[in-house]
């Protein structure tokens, strides 16, 4: 068995961006099947356009229109592609200089091996059959050995509708860990325990318990095993749904602070309405089925009033 | 060797708004940049280095942006620092850049601090489910809520408070053309009967998601001369504490309170409250007004709503708070620290147009983040330091 405890966990959004007018206006050409880059102030054209003129750092607007063909002036072969890529089968990331352009972009080139690609090849955009104002509209490039030079000419109409954003989804594939200590923490929740750890310097009772003791860095070692009753130091009332969120509001989200620990966990108080759980209240674990437990604090269904008077403020205040 | 007198010579801020669709991120920056170094009489030429500060990259889904900004914020060929503390980052990048000024390491100063908040969602970066913990999480309001409550049951406040501050804040707002929300109708009435989030926190009780940027130029003595108005910067601090210690106090924060001690120190304040002209406080639900007047030292622990009650921090009261409109009114997280760090400059150089308190000598910018464990703080002067 692995010392520690480990869970996929996947962060996945679909941001958008803004792309202010310069890269908006690149875009829009994309979608046009045109590329649009910019002369800066020294001259040079280039694809795509910065923002701001590197020298003058004004906002760049002398904009260009530049062939769909050029030279690739380096690149490297990728033998095996990852999800996400322009390409699903092996092909090459190329720095190409568009014709009428002095500074190169990079995108991938279609090609079956890297024998058939060397710097000065010359190269076409493959334009994506459908078209919706983004850097994937250029699908790839392909060679054109024998495609005549262009240059770059002055920027016409685009039309209407320029584009304004893009949708850029974003996933990031994680495994969590948890500590040697959490880890033990939650075998013990598996088996229907409660086990904390109390720091050897300080004294305090952690749970779940830490590597160390957050107070004084000490390696925390003693086990101790914790009750399954409590009080309700603190608590809010979840009124407002969210994207994400797993359970349904309202729910109260509460400190519960375990007879015998030193710090309290947030958890989840039902079998009474919401408007009537209060500070010091005292609780107890409320256990899902047996056949449902796996390592993780979920185990417990909730915490329930337990029908005891309120604890005293004194009791629990230094915990607020 | 003595710190160098640092001074803020030009401040420039976004019109913040829910949704800037109309400029990318970097033009967002501009826009405050190019407004900041319009005030100080600067161009990007005469910046030695330039620090940015924004929240966590998941809130745009872009990691490391200094990146793909450097040349944007005009950092070719220049230092370009990131600094990153949650919530107060926006204060820090501003303390890291005078750092470099009063170490005499540059002269001129360009720090900015950034949200671009609509490109994702707030709410959902700071609530993502850890495995084998309880998904009970709910946002900041959803983390901070509970220790609004043991606030108001420490000090036995009345639980209109933080209504007069949400109203009081809001109405400010007005008075400040950059603000993000401008509700002329908010009263402590409508305050209290907007729908309850997080309960105890209401709906106008809550800062709004914001697109935003803020900009300072930071000098040195010998530039700060050719200023008409130079903020001086009369003392800064950082501080942190572990979010999970064991008994932490969660409503008045010992890191807050030692910063807060150690900023009045150095600057050889002994009573805040009558010695301090004006606060930007860092407010991002409106019970952090009285907790935070009370973790700063202006009034004794439990005696913070007092002040707020009696009108105290109005305006036109003994201690005006957030006379820009504060976080509640416009929160670009990763900018809202630096925006309190900049009215505050605004207000020592009379600068602060419509919401400006008459005769600001000295003012307070305060910001803080995570889960109340990273503060940041300065106090600037319209004098020149004599310490």
């Amino acid at each position: 068995m692995s010392r520690t405890l480990s869970a996929p966990v996947t962060v996945a959004f679909d941001y958008t961006r803004s792309t202010g007018p310069v890269l908006g206006r690149f875009l829009t050409g994309l979608r046009e099947k045109r590329v649009v880059g910019v002369r800066t102030s020294e001259g040079r054209v280039v694809v795509p356009p910065p923002e701001f003129d590197p020298v003058t750092h004004q906002q760049v607007d002398d904009f260009v229109e530049v062939a769909d063909t050029g030279t690739v002036t380096s690149w490297t072969w990728v033998p095996e592609p990852v999800e996400g890529q322009p390409l699903d089968r092996p092909f090459a990331f190329a720095l190409v200089t568009l014709d009428g352009a002095d500074a190169p972009m990079v995108h991938a080139l279609d090609v079956s091996s890297p024998d058939q690609v060397r710097t000065g090849m010359r190269v076409r955009v493959r334009w994506a059959e459908e078209r919706v104002g983004a850097i994937t509209d250029v699908a790839c490039f392909e060679p054109a050995e024998d495609a005549p030079t262009g240059s770059a000419i002055e920027l016409g109409d685009l039309g209407a509708n320029p584009v304004t954003g893009v949708v850029t989804p974003v996933e990031l594939d994680y495994q969590y860990a948890a500590s040697p200590e959490e880890s033990a923490f939650y075998r013990a929740i598996a088996e229907g325990r409660i086990i904390g750890q109390r720091c050897p310097a300080c004294g305090k009772v952690y749970v779940p318990p830490r590597s160390a003791c957050p107070a004084d860095g000490t390696p925390t070692t003693d086990e101790v095993e914790l009750s399954h009753t409590g009080t309700v130091t603190t608590f809010c009332i979840v009124n407002v749904p969210f994207l994400g969120q797993r359970i349904t509001p309202p729910y109260v989200s509460a400190y519960v602070l375990l007879d015998g620990a030193d710090i309290a966990f947030l958890h989840l108080i039902l079998d009474i309405p919401a408007e009537e759980v209060r500070m010091g209240m005292r609780v107890k674990a409320v256990w899902k089925p047996r056949e449902e437990w796996g390592t993780t604090i979920e185990n417990i269904s909730h915490f329930s009033p337990t029908g005891e008077p309120d604890a005293d403020y004194d009791t629990y205040k230094h915990h607020l | 060797m003595a710190k160098q007198p640092a001074a803020i010579v030009g401040v420039g801020q976004t019109h913040h708004r829910a949704k800037r669709e109309d400029v990318s991120m970097a033009g967002l920056c501009r826009e405050a940049i190019d407004r900041a170094l319009a005030d100080a009489n600067v161009s990007l030429d005469d910046i030695d280095a330039i620090v940015v500060g924004k929240a966590p990259d998941l809130f745009e889904g872009v990691m490391m942006p200094e990146l793909f900004l450097a040349e944007s914020l005009g950092a070719a060929g220049k230092p370009l620092l990131r600094v990153h503390t949650a919530g107060s980052v926006g204060g820090s990048t501003a303390i890291v850049a005078a750092s470099l000024v009063q170490a005499g390491v540059h002269k001129r100063v360009l720090t900015v601090a950034y949200e671009k908040q609509s490109e994702s969602n707030a709410m959902w970066a700071l609530s993502v489910p850890v495995p084998f913990n309880m998904p009970v999480h709910a946002g900041a309001g959803g983390y901070f809520a509970p220790h609004v409550r043991s606030y108001i049951r420490r000090s036995g406040a009345p639980t209109h408070v933080g209504a007069i501050v949400a109203a009081k804040d809001r109405q400010n707002a007005l008075k400040n053309p950059y603000a993000h929300l401008r509700n002329p109708d908010t009263t402590v009435e409508s305050v209290l009967a907007s729908q309850v989030l997080w309960d105890p926190i209401r709906y106008d009780e809550t800062c709004p998601s914001s697109d935003g940027a803020c900009a300072m130029v930071i000098v040195d003595e010998d530039t700060a001369a050719a200023s008409p108005n130079p903020a001086w910067i009369h003392g800064t601090v950082m501080r942190s504490e572990a979010t999970t210690a064991a008994e932490r106090d969660q409503v008045n924060p010992q890191a807050g309170r030692d910063a807060a001690a150690y900023l009045w120190k150095q600057a050889g304040i002994t009573d805040p409250l009558a010695e301090i002209d004006a606060a930007e406080i860092y407010v991002p639900f409106s019970w952090f007004e009285p907790m935070w007047l009370e973790n700063l030292g202006f009034t004794a622990e439990g005696e913070g709503w007092k002040l707020t009650e009696s009108g105290g921090t109005a305006m036109d009261g003994r201690l005006p708070v957030n006379c820009s409109g504060g976080v509640l009114s416009s929160n670009p997280i990763g900018a809202s620290g630096m925006l309190r760090f900049g009215e505050a400059a605004l207000q020592v150089r009379g600068a602060a147009g419509e919401h400006q308190v008459d005769g600001a000598r000295k003012a307070l910018g305060h910001a803080y983040g995570g889960g109340s464990q990273f503060f940041a703080m300065w106090l600037v002067g319209a004098d020149k330091p004599s310490n």
